[in-house]
């Protein structure tokens, strides 16, 4: 039982961090019918501006909450403008071409910032300051939760919330509803969707940079390749909740952290070996495909004509 | 056709040029000119600490050799590949410094899954090739002409298990294993196979791969085993966030590991996590003995840190290669093979090297506990039948001025177990050898 509670804790820690970087996912192809793939490599380019901010303002030093939350804060801001930056000069000036054009447009930018950093830090991964003094504590008998894990939920949690505030409750919220009905007639009722569109990347970066610093906290290794593997997990997890769906890339994230964690914890009890861990998200994905293409949470979208 | 012509006339002249490439390259020079010798390793890959200690061990290696007037006369010169870590890219450089830069002779690869890539290379062209520091046995069966300056798995296997088993007084054992790596795989099975036999129990066995990102689920696992050590056989970048992340579960076992986790970065990612960790390794740095401080203070002026023992034996592997050469007095590929496999008691910073009938360097090997970003002496193991000869500078010495078992140096002979003991079983309860530093 202590064993399955602890199981459940940690792939709920890196289920968190799958939805984080699934949210921006969600909401760009909410928006834009695009399927963002550099998405997973500004959680990358979150890890490292986290790392630099670290070192050059002399935060690595020691555990420093200050820290934290200036190299936190700073990498999703600087993550933000990046998100806007690749917006802007890659996806815009193709916007009215077909949907292929801007889908291959996203790999190509993807595979460039990956060998971008590649080329100038090396692809050796580095290691992330500790910012937090780390200590477990212990519950429900015998399993343990360490303070990255709380920070990770807690981060998490408050940035969920306050994403489902902008969305709902603030004036750009409704714009970007509008937008993601339609955007032509958006556009008609005098919404500036160039800027909604651009705050749509600006917010999904942040989030996954966020997801890169908390991740950082958690495993402090960093690696120019590291957005690859968890940036197509969290894609799974937008597709698995329905692509377009807020709550539902959260469901997502969560279940395929999960899912995860189990096939490693128990999967050697039934004989599937643990370097399955990364099948299990691509074989939910076929499953979740072939009986219910919408997702879990997607509603049937009517094509209009 | 004007164009056919002309894209004909390139490829006749690019052949003209590689042909020429060929027959003068930098080494083909027979018994005359300096001595070309290639080294390849992973320089920017998830390995690269590895890859660079090694090559700062070579070239300080190299150097001095070349300051004391080269070899038979002619100076080294060590042309050096990136890898980048990766199997393929290992054989692929390893043709490139064989055909194009017509080395005479090959050092590396660390990992052993890299060497086992390139050695068959090395091996039909006929081109000696020292690995340093590849444990894996299958390396030198390749062929003859490969060869290595260190220990390999099973002993190194079988000495974690007998401290285990026999210092530690463990009875119950997890092996957290790196599933793609044939080193990490090699060094559980001896691993296993030797902490059985001595009464152990191998309470569970998890397995992950380069790369990922969190172990909490393999960890979790063997928690719920209650095992006494944990075994994680892996190289230090994956090693230190488990350690890290074995803490966050609060799991009490201490980690025993190999030589792939002396790396500076490893203290990076496990930090204080890895306090009370214990490793087998080549050498330790804190070993009293002239030979050791002189190599650790000329290689802190050079580089700025502290050798780890891959710089060490990237510096023994081209002092055995000068020394064959020297032997064999002829940079040839056969007699040099020959004279790399003749090799017997050179005296290296590493320990006294003696090549064995497969070409694997028979060494004891040196326990060290993780403390406070140090590796801490603890104690010195053997090989069955080797005995440590009080002269050897480079057989770690224990009685340190400040040692609790100084009286301990002299080696127990050596029982049907692939390792033995040299010194009192004391001491692993004790607190261990502080460091001079």
């Amino acid at each position: 039982m202590d064993t399955f509670v602890q199981q459940l804790i940690n792939g709920l820690t890196i289920g968190a961090i799958y939805a984080l970087i699934a949210l921006g996912y969600t909401m760009v192809y909410g928006i834009l019918r695009l399927i963002n793939f550099a998405h997973g490599d500004i959680y990358m380019v979150g890890a490292f501006v986290g790392y630099f901010l670290a070192f050059q303002l002399g935060f690595a030093t020691g555990p420093s909450l200050v820290g934290l939350t200036v190299v936190l804060i700073g990498s999703m801001i600087a993550a933000a403008l990046v998100g806007m930056a690749i917006e802007r000069f890659a996806y815009r000036p193709i916007r009215k071409y077909a949907r292929m054009t801007t889908l291959i447009t996203a790999i190509g930018v993807s595979l460039l910032i990956e060998n971008l950093f590649v080329a100038r830090l090396g692809a050796a991964p580095r290691a992330f300051p500790q910012l937090l003094r780390e200590q477990s504590y212990t519950l429900f008998g015998n399993a343990a939760i360490s303070k990255s894990q709380i920070l990770i939920f807690a981060v998490s949690i408050a940035l969920m919330i306050l994403l489902q505030w902008v969305i709902f409750k603030t004036k750009v919220g409704t714009a970007m509803r509008a937008v993601s009905f339609n955007l032509n007639s958006a556009k008609l009722m005098g919404i500036n969707t160039d800027f909604i569109i651009s705050f749509t990347f600006a917010l999904g970066s942040a989030l996954a940079a966020a997801g890169g610093v908390l991740t950082a906290q958690y495993n402090p290794q960093i690696d120019p390749l590291m957005g690859i593997i968890t940036g197509l997990k969290a894609f799974v997890a937008a597709v698995l909740g329905g692509i377009g769906n807020v709550p539902g890339a959260v469901l997502g994230g969560l279940l395929i952290g999960i899912a995860e964690t189990f096939v490693v914890g128990y999967g050697q009890n039934v004989g599937v070996p643990t370097t399955f861990r990364d099948a299990v998200a691509f074989a939910i994905l076929i499953l979740v495909l072939l009986f219910r293409p919408t997702g879990l949470l997607g509603s049937t979208v009517q094509e209009k004509v | 056709m004007k164009r056919t012509l002309l894209s004909l006339g390139l490829i006749a002249s690019l052949l003209f040029v590689f042909a020429c490439e060929r027959k003068g390259g930098p080494g083909a020079g027979g018994n005359s000119g300096p001595i070309v010798i290639g080294y390849y390793g992973d320089l920017t890959g998830r390995t690269s600490n590895f890859g660079q200690s090694t090559k700062n061990g070579v070239e300080m290696a190299a150097d001095e050799i070349n300051k004391a007037g080269g070899i038979n006369g002619r100076q080294v010169t060590i042309l050096s590949e990136d890898d980048e870590g990766r199997p393929e890219k290992a054989a692929t450089v390893v043709t490139k410094l064989i055909d194009q830069d017509r080395v005479v002779a090959l050092l590396g690869e660390v990992a052993s899954g890299n060497t086992l890539a390139a050695a068959p290379k090395a091996q039909a062209a006929k081109v000696p090739m020292i690995s340093p520091s590849s444990t894996n046995p299958a390396v030198t069966q390749v062929g003859d002409y490969i060869s290595r300056v260190c220990f390999i798995d099973p002993f190194q296997g079988a000495v974690m298990a007998k401290f285990a088993a026999n210092t530690l007084k463990a009875k119950k054992a997890a092996i957290m294993l790196d599933f793609n790596s044939p080193y990490s795989r090699g060094l559980t099975e001896f691993f296993e196979a030797s902490f059985t036999k001595l009464g152990g129990q191998i309470v569970n066995k998890q397995s992950y791969t380069q790369g990922d990102r969190d172990y909490k689920g393999q960890l979790t696992a063997i928690r719920s085993t209650n095992p006494d050590v944990i075994y994680v056989p892996g190289y230090y970048g994956e090693v230190g966030v488990i350690a890290k992340q074995a803490k966050q579960l609060d799991i009490k076992a201490p980690l025993l590991g190999g030589d792939g986790w002396d790396s500076t970065q490893l203290w990076d990612l496990g930090g204080d996590a890895l306090n009370g960790d214990y490793i087998s390794n080549h050498y330790s740095v804190d070993d009293p003995s002239p030979a050791i401080q002189k190599f650790v203070a000329a290689y802190k002026a050079r580089n700025g840190n502290v050798p780890d023992a891959l710089a060490a034996l990237g510096y023994d592997a081209m002092m055995v290669l000068a020394d064959s050469i020297k032997r064999a007095g002829t940079t040839e590929g056969p007699q040099l093979k020959d004279a790399i496999a003749a090799t017997r008691n050179f005296i290296g910073v590493t320990g006294t090297i003696s090549l064995d009938a497969e070409r694997n360097a028979v060494k004891p090997a040196v326990v060290l506990k993780l403390q406070d970003k140090k590796y801490i002496y603890v104690e010195t193991i053997y090989p069955e039948g080797m005995t440590a000869p009080a002269a050897s500078p480079a057989a770690p010495v224990t009685s340190s001025t400040d040692s609790p078992n100084a009286p301990a140096a002299a080696p127990a002979k050596a029982d049907t177990a692939p390792a033995v003991k040299a010194v009192s079983p004391a001491v692993g309860t004790k607190k261990p050898t502080p460091s001079p530093q």
